[in-house]
């Protein structure tokens, strides 16, 4: 459902993506992880249309995401870094906006929005403006509205980062739930959510693909069988050197 | 996914937003209180003994000059700081359309602003016996020259994440535009500058086209020039927003 082909991105003269190709089927969910600046957002913002690339191809469900950005966008749901959403809103005003923006009216979209609302448990904050909603309550109403138009493709930058335990559980299961008929991709720090959710990880650093598998895959090998140090062995310790060098 | 779908979803928001913070309140108020003292204090509109509004119409240009990009400062650069432009650039939007979408509710809240400046009217009308079809015109010009001041605004938001140096930048551009005929202007291009270039810039003064239709006279000229003015900007607007995605 998607296809990453060669995927480069710069900044000027800083490449942040070098060279990416990627497939990602339907029933699959791809933890993508790296260090801080290791290139997984601005892949993510790439894969959504945000971004453009400098070079190579990305199509979702067929569509190029450069040539055919509409009918591409149509089929991801995006949850942004940060979950940003409009302060002066209410949940319920809030998706009421990305169904109008999705093209869903009447009944369909207060269907929509009660599914949504229902599967990330936003009940009891419907009413209240975004900007006096706690953090988890404002990643979850980024979830709703990623979720919203029941999307085949789910591309998720950080979807648990500033939750509480039982609210990051929540999050899981709810991923887990929807895997089955969607192509999903997160980014993530916490290591442990790959092996919780995720049926295939992808380690990036500096902007290149260093492995590939199924999380089995990945903690064989390492003679520990901890994720810490696979992930430490083949990405670079950028925050490591400054502090050392610092001492 | 139509362009007028996107349109209206982006106006819905954007102007249901002003009246979701004390923004809409508080600049109606000043704006009010500005007219008021400004054609009552200043114009000496009793004095006066005539029964027209051509001294109330006489200041909008100022007025519009402070308060306007006060409301189109935060049509972009709020969006871009915030991160929810990265929301609203992965919907499937077309650029065009949130631009149009936004100019159109600042737009429309400026009318209303304007609208609730009738009391002037009424007043004139109990006064004496003023003519309505010119005081019409006036109020249509004035509402054209918001537009053209608020799509300047627009395309200069689009340029900055601050709302501080979109609001100080607006003003400079609109204060150029609205005295281009100015002698002041004219003087410095006066003496080495081809004729056709000071009536160049001459023509593109505010004050100019909007004495023209204050005068009772709606000529086709004014139109054009706010119209294409307006058109020209929000097509500037666009073009950066969408520079973004490859910078």
């Amino acid at each position: 459902m998607i296809i990453i082909e060669d995927l480069v991105r710069r900044f000027g003269t800083f490449t942040a993506v070098g060279g990416i190709s990627l497939r990602v089927n339907k029933g699959e969910v791809l933890g993508f992880l790296g260090p801080n600046g290791a290139g997984k957002s601005t892949t993510m913002k790439m894969i959504t249309g945000f971004l453009a690339p400098s070079e190579g191809r990305i199509s979702v469900c067929g569509h190029d995401v450069v040539e055919q950005q509409f009918e591409a966008q149509t089929a991801i749901g995006y949850l942004p870094e940060g979950a940003p959403a409009y302060p002066d809103m209410t949940p319920v005003q809030f998706l009421g906006f990305i169904a109008q923006v999705r093209g869903l009216k009447g009944d369909a979209a207060s269907k929509a929005i009660e599914t949504a609302v229902a599967r990330t448990g936003l009940q009891s904050v419907l009413d209240q403006k975004i900007e006096t909603l706690s953090k988890g309550f404002k990643r979850r109403v980024g979830l709703a509205q990623a979720i919203l138009h029941d999307p085949p493709v789910l591309i998720m930058d950080e979807p648990t980062d500033g939750l509480d335990p039982n609210q990051k559980q929540a999050v899981r299961s709810l991923i887990r739930a929807m895997s089955a008929n969607k192509a999903i991709i997160i980014s993530t720090h916490i290591l442990e959510e790959v092996d919780a959710v995720c049926s295939r990880a992808v380690i990036i650093d500096k902007g290149k693909i260093v492995a590939d598998g199924t999380p089995a895959e990945l903690l064989a090998m390492s003679p520990t069988k901890r994720f810490d140090d696979v992930f430490r062995s083949l990405t670079t310790p950028d925050a490591e050197i400054k502090i050392e060098g610092a001492l | 996914m139509s362009f007028w779908n996107a349109t209206n979803a982006v106006f819905r928001r954007e102007f249901a937003g002003y009246f979701a913070t004390p923004v809409a309140y508080v600049f109606i108020v000043i704006f009010l209180l500005a007219m008021g003292a400004f054609t009552f204090y200043f114009g000496m509109f009793f004095l006066s003994g005539r029964a027209e509004l051509d001294v109330f119409f006489g200041f909008h240009p100022w007025v519009y000059l402070f308060l306007l990009p006060a409301i189109s400062m935060r049509l972009w650069a709020e969006e871009q700081k915030s991160g929810t432009i990265e929301l609203l650039m992965t919907l499937p939007v077309p650029v065009m359309a949130a631009v149009v979408g936004k100019f159109l509710a600042a737009w429309a809240f400026a009318g209303i602003a304007l609208l609730l400046t009738f009391p002037m009217w009424v007043t004139v009308n109990f006064l004496g016996s003023p003519d309505n079809g010119v005081i019409f015109a006036s109020y249509f010009g004035s509402w054209l020259m918001a537009g053209a001041y608020i799509a300047i605004g627009s395309a200069v938001s689009s340029m900055t994440n601050n709302q501080i140096i979109a609001f100080v930048v607006s003003v400079v551009i609109c204060f150029m535009f609205t005295i281009a005929g100015h002698n002041i202007v004219l003087d410095f291009f006066q003496g080495w500058a081809p004729v056709f270039l000071v009536n160049a810039i001459s023509s593109f003064s505010f004050l100019t086209h909007f004495n023209a239709i204050m005068n009772g006279v709606i000529d086709l000229r004014d139109l054009v020039f706010f119209g294409s003015l307006i058109a020209l900007s929000l097509f500037i607007n666009a073009v950066v927003i969408d520079l973004k995605r490859a910078d």
